[in-house]
């Protein structure tokens, strides 16, 4: 399928060493440990020796969760205008312009509908490849659009989120993303329909303070880096050293904001079993 | 006078200290056609300089250490006031502050964040950066109020929820994310009026409402200037570029369609005169509630989660 080839432009992945051919292997950033591509893929893209969860963009989280060939995408191609005219380093505009040739995404999300194992459901999967997931007006606008496709459609909603929080060169259009995403979601409640929320590595300021946090369950990818300031800020503010495992998800879980703690090759089983036990 | 003089306001400063030291000198002799002049002066002074303020001056006016604060415009605006304390679970957060008072003739709920003005007070109050306890105290106060069919009125000032250890532990982003998605079905009138500070999500957690007002001289956005100069820029340098391209300020906000209504503060800032200040947005608050009261109930719910939806800008 045309979409499974362009998973290398959205995995974050060091070079292997020289005198291993070209492409075929990966090393494990926290062990490591050096492994086949194939067999990579196939332990959908955790480390064999240590479980390291890998960073992996929406293709492969749609290929992992859904049935095969069941996601419909939705509206794919809308795009962020650079309404505050800002410039930076370099404009707005031109970074968006950018990351779409770089990323083959639109924008820090992707949303559409498919199955779990014959459940349907309302999917969105944030994308950390584009500008660090950050959520502007595109990514708070796809979020309550396929909010209202599962309050339309009463399929349950799931959002996989990986994001540096809100898009800063869209400043209080970005802040108000949090507003939008929030009272839509505040509607889905009251229509009782289920939404669960995927935390995965990492899902800070602007997402983990409006959508992510609100699932009727809490679910995160063991180790996930989850809070609402990123560590070298409170370092900074606080002049103090951050404690072993500070806003892992072991820690966020242990805290009382996670349900559960799921491992990438055990969660389209959990998501059916979830699903069956809200419908049923 | 004030004891903290902008670097922009000290033209003005000076003009008033020679008034002050002419009408001292002047012990009998007539010198008032001399000061009403200087008088007349300092006027002009002070419109011309207010008129062309840049984004970073409207941010330091909006951090003036002599500006009305949350609590001072709550006992200027509203009598019987009685602040309410705590989250029922885990403290009272002292840099967010809250209770019934009446303002006009009616009961309303006020909520908002309060900042020290000195050392002392502002370890006390945390710099006005409130921890999830903070959040959680203003929502149990929103609903207190729902329960009795009170109106509710937020008053932001805050550089940001506070970034601690603890605040992450017992889930800053939690508390702010449940506070949008609560104050967005919120059963009664809400209205939001920006008063100094409104930095990212820790002052986007008491923000939603139906009516969204901000003083002139105020700043509101994602992040505050310095922040977005370090990260964009890799340098503090870059915090007045930074305030412009943000496009913070209330002017800029109102063409962007994130607020409804620009509050004029006194000529010189609300730091110049706080009774006027509280004066002007008491009266702006009663006419909004007004407006609103005549929405039906079941009917502003879907205005306020429509005023937020259409928010965004894309192809
Ligand atoms: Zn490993």
């Amino acid at each position: 399928m045309a979409w499974f080839k362009r998973s290398k432009e959205n995995i974050s992945t060091e070079k292997p060493k020289q005198d291993l051919p070209d492409g075929m292997w990966v090393k494990c950033d926290s062990c490591n440990e050096l492994m086949h591509k194939k067999q990579w893929e196939t332990n959908k893209f955790v480390c064999l020796k240590c479980s390291n969860h890998f960073r992996i963009g929406s293709n492969e989280y749609f290929k992992i969760l859904l049935d095969e060939g069941s996601f419909k995408e939705m509206d794919r191609r809308i795009r962020s205008i650079d309404i505050l005219n800002f410039t930076d380093s370099k404009s707005y505009a031109k970074r968006i312009d950018d990351a779409i040739n770089k990323t083959k995404l639109y924008d820090a999300i992707r949303t559409g509908t498919g199955k779990i194992k014959g459940i349907d459901i309302a999917i969105g999967c944030m994308d950390f490849a584009f500008i660090g997931g950050s959520m502007g007006s595109v990514v708070g606008e796809k979020v309550a659009r396929i909010i209202d496709k599962s309050i339309r459609t009463r399929f349950p909603l799931i959002i996989i989120s990986q994001s540096g929080g809100a898009r800063m060169q869209e400043a209080a259009v970005s802040l108000m993303q949090l507003a939008k995403t929030s009272s839509r979601l505040a509607k889905l409640a009251e229509e009782k329909i289920p939404y669960i929320s995927i935390l995965t590595n990492p899902t800070t300021g602007g997402a983990s303070a409006s959508y992510s946090m609100l699932g009727d369950i809490n679910i995160a990818e063991p180790n996930a880096l989850i809070g609402f300031a990123g560590p070298r800020v409170i370092r900074q503010a606080t002049g103090k050293d951050l404690p072993v495992g500070f806003q892992r998800s072991e820690f966020i879980l242990e805290h009382g904001f996670l349900d559960l703690i799921v491992d990438r090759r055990d969660m389209r089983e959990k998501l059916s079993q979830l699903l069956n036990l809200f419908a049923n | 006078m004030p004891l903290t003089t902008l670097d922009f306001e000290k033209p003005i400063v000076e003009l008033e200290q020679k008034m002050e030291e002419m009408r001292k000198m002047a012990d009998g002799l007539d010198l008032s056609s001399e000061i009403n002049k200087l008088e007349t002066k300092i006027i002009e002074l002070r419109k011309s300089i207010f008129k062309n303020l840049t984004p970073w001056q409207i941010v330091q006016l909006a951090r003036h250490p002599e500006r009305p604060y949350t609590l001072d415009y709550i006992y200027l605006m509203t009598e019987n006031f009685i602040e309410l304390h705590g989250d029922r679970n885990f403290r009272d957060d002292k840099a967010m502050v809250g209770g019934f008072a009446t303002l006009g003739d009616k009961t309303v709920m006020l909520i908002g964040q309060q900042k020290g003005r000195d050392t002392k007070s502002n370890l006390y109050r945390n710099f006005g950066m409130s921890n999830p306890e903070g959040y959680r105290k203003a929502l149990r106060l929103m609903k207190l109020a729902e329960k009795f069919e009170k109106p509710v009125i937020t008053l932001i000032d805050t550089p940001g929820a506070f970034p601690g250890i603890e605040a992450e532990e017992r889930g800053q982003a939690e508390a702010i994310a449940r506070n949008l998605l609560e104050m967005s079905r919120l059963q009664v009138p809400l209205i939001v009026a920006i008063i100094g500070e409104g930095a990212s999500g820790g002052a986007l957690g008491i923000g939603i409402g139906d009516k969204v007002l901000m003083l002139e001289y105020c700043w509101y956005s994602v992040i505050s200037p310095e922040s977005c100069s370090s990260i964009l820029w890799r340098s503090w340098d870059y915090k007045e570029q930074a305030a412009e391209a943000s496009k913070l300020t209330a002017k800029d906000l109102l063409k962007l369609g994130i607020i409804d209504r620009i509050i004029p503060e006194p000529l010189g800032g609300a730091h110049r005169n706080h009774k006027e200040a509280a004066d002007i947005l008491k009266q702006a608050l009663l006419e909004e509630l007004e407006t609103i009261s005549k929405i039906k109930k079941n009917r502003l719910l879907d205005y306020r989660i429509k005023k937020f939806n259409v928010m965004g800008y894309f192809k």
